[in-house]
Protein backbone atom coordinates (compact mmCIF):
# COMPACT_ATOMS: atom_id res chain seq x y z
CA UNK A 1 0.00 0.00 0.00
CA UNK A 2 0.99 2.93 -0.97
CA UNK A 3 2.30 5.41 2.42
CA UNK A 4 0.23 9.12 2.04
CA UNK A 5 2.49 11.74 2.33
CA UNK A 6 1.18 14.43 -0.48
CA UNK A 7 -0.87 16.83 1.31
CA UNK A 8 -4.00 16.12 -0.77
CA UNK A 9 -3.73 12.34 0.75
CA UNK A 10 -2.93 14.26 4.45
CA UNK A 11 -6.07 16.34 4.15
CA UNK A 12 -8.35 13.88 2.59
CA UNK A 13 -7.18 11.79 6.67
CA UNK A 14 -8.17 14.75 8.27
CA UNK A 15 -11.68 14.93 6.89
CA UNK A 16 -12.27 10.88 6.53
CA UNK A 17 -11.06 10.95 10.58
CA UNK A 18 -14.64 13.24 10.96
CA UNK A 19 -16.03 9.55 9.54
CA UNK A 20 -14.46 6.45 10.50
CA UNK A 21 -11.17 5.76 12.92
CA UNK A 22 -7.70 6.32 11.03
CA UNK A 23 -5.48 3.16 11.15
CA UNK A 24 -2.69 3.38 12.54
CA UNK A 25 -0.56 3.53 9.90
CA UNK A 26 -2.49 6.82 8.77
CA UNK A 27 -2.37 8.58 12.42
CA UNK A 28 1.26 8.14 11.83
CA UNK A 29 1.19 9.87 8.62
CA UNK A 30 -1.11 12.20 9.44
CA UNK A 31 0.95 13.37 12.61
CA UNK A 32 4.65 13.14 10.91
CA UNK A 33 3.32 14.89 7.98
CA UNK A 34 1.98 17.61 9.95
CA UNK A 35 5.15 18.21 11.84
CA UNK A 36 6.79 19.94 8.93
CA UNK A 37 3.59 21.33 7.06
CA UNK A 38 2.05 24.45 7.76
CA UNK A 39 -0.49 24.39 5.12
CA UNK A 40 -1.77 20.85 6.07
CA UNK A 41 -1.25 22.20 9.92
CA UNK A 42 -3.70 25.29 8.87
CA UNK A 43 -5.69 22.65 7.39
CA UNK A 44 -6.33 20.36 11.02
CA UNK A 45 -7.29 23.33 12.37
CA UNK A 46 -9.99 24.39 10.07
CA UNK A 47 -11.35 20.96 10.32
CA UNK A 48 -11.80 21.22 13.78
CA UNK A 49 -13.07 24.54 14.00
CA UNK A 50 -15.93 23.01 11.73
CA UNK A 51 -16.11 20.40 14.12
CA UNK A 52 -16.90 22.43 16.99
CA UNK A 53 -18.91 24.81 14.40
CA UNK A 54 -21.24 21.96 13.77
CA UNK A 55 -21.57 20.30 17.06
CA UNK A 56 -22.97 23.78 18.36
CA UNK A 57 -25.38 24.26 15.54
CA UNK A 58 -26.88 20.56 16.68
CA UNK A 59 -27.49 22.07 19.79
CA UNK A 60 -29.06 25.06 18.84
CA UNK A 61 -31.53 22.98 16.52
CA UNK A 62 -32.88 21.62 19.82
CA UNK A 63 -33.43 25.03 22.15
CA UNK A 64 -36.17 26.66 22.18
CA UNK A 65 -36.81 29.52 20.75
CA UNK A 66 -36.49 30.02 16.38
CA UNK A 67 -34.14 32.74 14.86
CA UNK A 68 -36.39 34.81 12.56
CA UNK B 1 -64.46 17.64 29.94
CA UNK B 2 -60.83 16.37 30.95
CA UNK B 3 -59.14 18.96 32.81
CA UNK B 4 -55.61 18.98 30.56
CA UNK B 5 -58.03 20.07 27.48
CA UNK B 6 -56.78 23.66 27.47
CA UNK B 7 -53.07 22.22 27.70
CA UNK B 8 -53.91 20.29 24.50
CA UNK B 9 -55.15 23.27 22.57
CA UNK B 10 -52.21 25.56 24.11
CA UNK B 11 -49.55 22.54 23.13
CA UNK B 12 -51.50 22.59 19.61
CA UNK B 13 -50.42 26.25 18.87
CA UNK B 14 -46.95 25.90 20.20
CA UNK B 15 -46.51 23.00 18.05
CA UNK B 16 -47.80 24.67 15.11
CA UNK B 17 -45.42 27.39 15.95
CA UNK B 18 -42.84 25.36 15.35
CA UNK B 19 -43.28 24.05 12.06
CA UNK B 20 -41.23 26.05 9.73
CA UNK B 21 -38.69 25.31 11.64
CA UNK B 22 -38.77 21.19 11.84
CA UNK B 23 -39.93 21.89 8.05
CA UNK B 24 -36.41 23.44 7.81
CA UNK B 25 -34.65 20.39 9.18
CA UNK B 26 -36.52 17.73 7.67
CA UNK B 27 -35.90 19.59 4.02
CA UNK B 28 -32.38 19.55 4.86
CA UNK B 29 -31.99 16.16 5.63
CA UNK B 30 -34.77 14.61 2.96
CA UNK B 31 -33.59 16.85 0.16
CA UNK B 32 -37.05 16.51 -0.56
CA UNK B 33 -40.42 18.30 -0.03
CA UNK B 34 -43.09 16.03 -0.25
CA UNK B 35 -40.54 13.60 2.24
CA UNK B 36 -39.97 17.18 4.52
CA UNK B 37 -44.08 17.45 4.43
CA UNK B 38 -44.97 14.10 5.69
CA UNK B 39 -42.25 13.86 8.40
CA UNK B 40 -43.35 16.90 9.70
CA UNK B 41 -46.58 16.09 9.36
CA UNK B 42 -46.31 12.59 11.40
CA UNK B 43 -43.86 14.16 14.07
CA UNK B 44 -46.63 16.91 15.38
CA UNK B 45 -49.31 13.79 15.29
CA UNK B 46 -46.52 11.72 17.82
CA UNK B 47 -46.30 14.58 19.85
CA UNK B 48 -50.19 15.12 20.21
CA UNK B 49 -50.59 12.02 20.96
CA UNK B 50 -47.93 11.82 23.65
CA UNK B 51 -48.82 15.09 24.67
CA UNK B 52 -48.53 13.59 28.60
CA UNK B 53 -44.65 12.81 28.33
CA UNK B 54 -44.40 17.03 27.27
CA UNK B 55 -43.85 19.22 30.52
CA UNK B 56 -43.26 22.41 29.99
CA UNK B 57 -42.65 24.91 27.14
CA UNK B 58 -38.66 25.29 27.96
CA UNK B 59 -38.50 21.40 26.63
CA UNK B 60 -41.31 21.53 23.97
CA UNK B 61 -38.94 22.20 21.06
CA UNK B 62 -35.90 19.71 22.13
CA UNK B 63 -38.91 17.10 22.43
CA UNK B 64 -40.37 17.42 19.52
CA UNK B 65 -36.76 17.98 17.23
CA UNK B 66 -35.68 14.45 19.03
CA UNK B 67 -39.67 12.68 17.22
CA UNK B 68 -38.78 14.74 14.12
CA UNK B 69 -35.16 13.07 13.91
CA UNK B 70 -36.68 9.47 14.00
CA UNK B 71 -39.45 10.26 11.25
CA UNK B 72 -36.82 11.66 9.31
CA UNK B 73 -35.04 8.37 9.52
CA UNK B 74 -38.35 6.61 8.79
CA UNK B 75 -38.91 8.59 5.47
CA UNK B 76 -35.13 7.45 4.85
CA UNK B 77 -35.60 4.01 4.88
CA UNK B 78 -38.93 4.28 3.51
CA UNK B 79 -37.33 5.88 0.52
CA UNK B 80 -34.03 4.01 0.23
CA UNK B 81 -34.67 1.82 -2.87
CA UNK B 82 -35.79 4.96 -4.96
CA UNK B 83 -33.47 5.73 -7.60
CA UNK B 84 -32.97 9.41 -6.12
CA UNK B 85 -31.13 8.06 -3.17
CA UNK B 86 -29.98 4.72 -4.37
CA UNK B 87 -28.39 6.87 -8.03
CA UNK B 88 -24.78 6.68 -7.84
CA UNK B 89 -23.26 9.74 -9.69
CA UNK B 90 -24.88 13.07 -9.22
CA UNK B 91 -21.64 15.56 -9.09
CA UNK B 92 -18.07 16.18 -10.44
CA UNK B 93 -16.02 16.94 -8.24
CA UNK B 94 -12.87 16.67 -9.75
CA UNK B 95 -13.30 20.14 -10.49
CA UNK B 96 -13.26 20.98 -6.47
CA UNK B 97 -9.98 19.14 -6.21
CA UNK B 98 -8.22 21.08 -9.32
CA UNK B 99 -9.29 24.02 -7.52
CA UNK B 100 -7.85 22.99 -4.37
CA UNK B 101 -4.46 20.70 -5.21
CA UNK B 102 -1.67 21.61 -7.68
CA UNK B 103 -1.42 18.29 -10.01
CA UNK B 104 1.62 17.05 -7.52
CA UNK B 105 -0.53 17.23 -4.53
CA UNK B 106 0.30 20.61 -3.01
CA UNK B 107 -2.59 22.64 -2.04
CA UNK B 108 -3.06 25.74 -4.90
CA UNK B 109 -3.62 27.56 -1.78
CA UNK B 110 -2.05 28.22 1.58
CA UNK B 111 -5.40 27.69 3.93
CA UNK B 112 -6.33 30.20 6.23
CA UNK B 113 -7.11 30.65 9.54
CA UNK B 114 -10.26 29.80 10.82
CA UNK B 115 -11.89 31.37 13.90
CA UNK B 116 -14.63 29.89 15.87
CA UNK B 117 -17.45 31.16 14.14
CA UNK B 118 -19.81 30.66 17.38
CA UNK B 119 -19.53 33.64 19.74
CA UNK B 120 -22.69 35.67 20.63
CA UNK B 121 -22.85 37.94 18.54
CA UNK B 122 -22.46 36.09 15.13
CA UNK B 123 -23.48 32.64 15.73
CA UNK B 124 -27.22 33.20 14.48
CA UNK B 125 -25.74 34.55 10.91
CA UNK B 126 -23.21 32.18 10.88
CA UNK B 127 -25.70 29.34 11.15
CA UNK B 128 -27.89 30.56 8.39
CA UNK B 129 -24.50 30.64 6.19
CA UNK B 130 -24.30 27.39 7.44
CA UNK B 131 -27.06 26.13 6.39
CA UNK B 132 -27.00 27.89 2.86
CA UNK B 133 -23.66 25.65 2.26
CA UNK B 134 -25.26 22.31 3.54
CA UNK B 135 -28.26 23.22 0.92
CA UNK B 136 -26.11 24.00 -1.54
CA UNK B 137 -24.32 20.15 -1.14
CA UNK B 138 -25.74 18.05 -4.55
CA UNK B 139 -28.60 15.99 -2.46
CA UNK B 140 -26.98 12.53 -1.84
CA UNK B 141 -24.09 14.32 -0.21
CA UNK B 142 -26.59 16.45 1.38
CA UNK B 143 -28.15 13.44 2.72
CA UNK B 144 -25.44 11.75 3.78
CA UNK B 145 -23.86 14.52 5.31
CA UNK B 146 -26.79 15.89 7.73
CA UNK B 147 -27.16 11.86 8.61
CA UNK B 148 -23.47 12.28 10.22
CA UNK B 149 -23.63 15.44 11.38
CA UNK B 150 -27.68 16.64 12.24
CA UNK B 151 -28.36 12.34 13.30
CA UNK B 152 -25.22 11.58 14.69
CA UNK B 153 -25.41 8.18 12.74
CA UNK B 154 -22.49 6.08 12.80
CA UNK B 155 -21.05 5.32 8.80
CA UNK B 156 -21.16 1.56 9.42
CA UNK B 157 -25.18 2.21 10.35
CA UNK B 158 -25.86 4.76 7.47
CA UNK B 159 -24.57 2.39 5.09
CA UNK B 160 -27.21 -0.25 6.61
CA UNK B 161 -29.65 2.19 6.41
CA UNK B 162 -29.05 3.09 2.67
CA UNK B 163 -28.21 -0.03 1.48
CA UNK B 164 -24.51 1.33 0.09
CA UNK B 165 -21.13 0.04 0.04
CA UNK B 166 -18.86 2.01 2.72
CA UNK B 167 -16.79 3.13 -0.28
CA UNK B 168 -19.18 5.13 -1.76
CA UNK B 169 -20.43 6.45 1.59
CA UNK B 170 -16.96 8.03 2.40
CA UNK B 171 -16.67 9.13 -1.18
CA UNK B 172 -19.68 10.94 -0.62
CA UNK B 173 -18.78 12.68 2.69
CA UNK B 174 -15.52 13.19 1.51
CA UNK B 175 -16.88 15.36 -1.24
CA UNK B 176 -19.62 17.09 1.04
CA UNK B 177 -16.84 17.78 3.84
CA UNK B 178 -14.75 19.78 0.86
CA UNK B 179 -17.64 21.29 -0.39
CA UNK B 180 -18.45 22.44 2.66
CA UNK B 181 -15.33 24.02 3.59
CA UNK B 182 -15.18 25.67 0.70
CA UNK B 183 -18.36 27.07 0.55
CA UNK B 184 -17.81 28.41 4.15
CA UNK B 185 -13.91 29.89 2.99
CA UNK B 186 -16.07 31.93 0.30
CA UNK B 187 -19.03 33.01 2.25
CA UNK B 188 -17.95 33.28 5.65
CA UNK B 189 -14.36 32.82 6.29
CA UNK B 190 -12.57 35.02 3.91
CA UNK B 191 -15.17 38.13 4.76
CA UNK B 192 -15.02 37.86 8.90
CA UNK B 193 -11.47 38.94 9.95
CA UNK B 194 -12.37 38.96 13.27
ZN1 LIG C 1 0.69 19.11 3.70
Amino acid sequence: MKIPNSCRDISGLLLAREDRSLSLGERLAVRVHILTCRACHRFEKQTLVLRGALRQWREHQREEGDPR
Amino acid sequence: MSENAPDIASLARHLEALRPSLLRLAQLQLRNAAWAEDAVSETLLAALQGAQRYRGTAQLKTWVVGILKHKVLDQLRHHTREPTLADAGDDDADELETLLYRRDGHFQEMPEPWTDPCGELQREQFFAVLEACMEQLPARQGRVFLMREWLEIDSATICQELGIASTNLWILLHRARLRLRECLQQNWFGDHTS
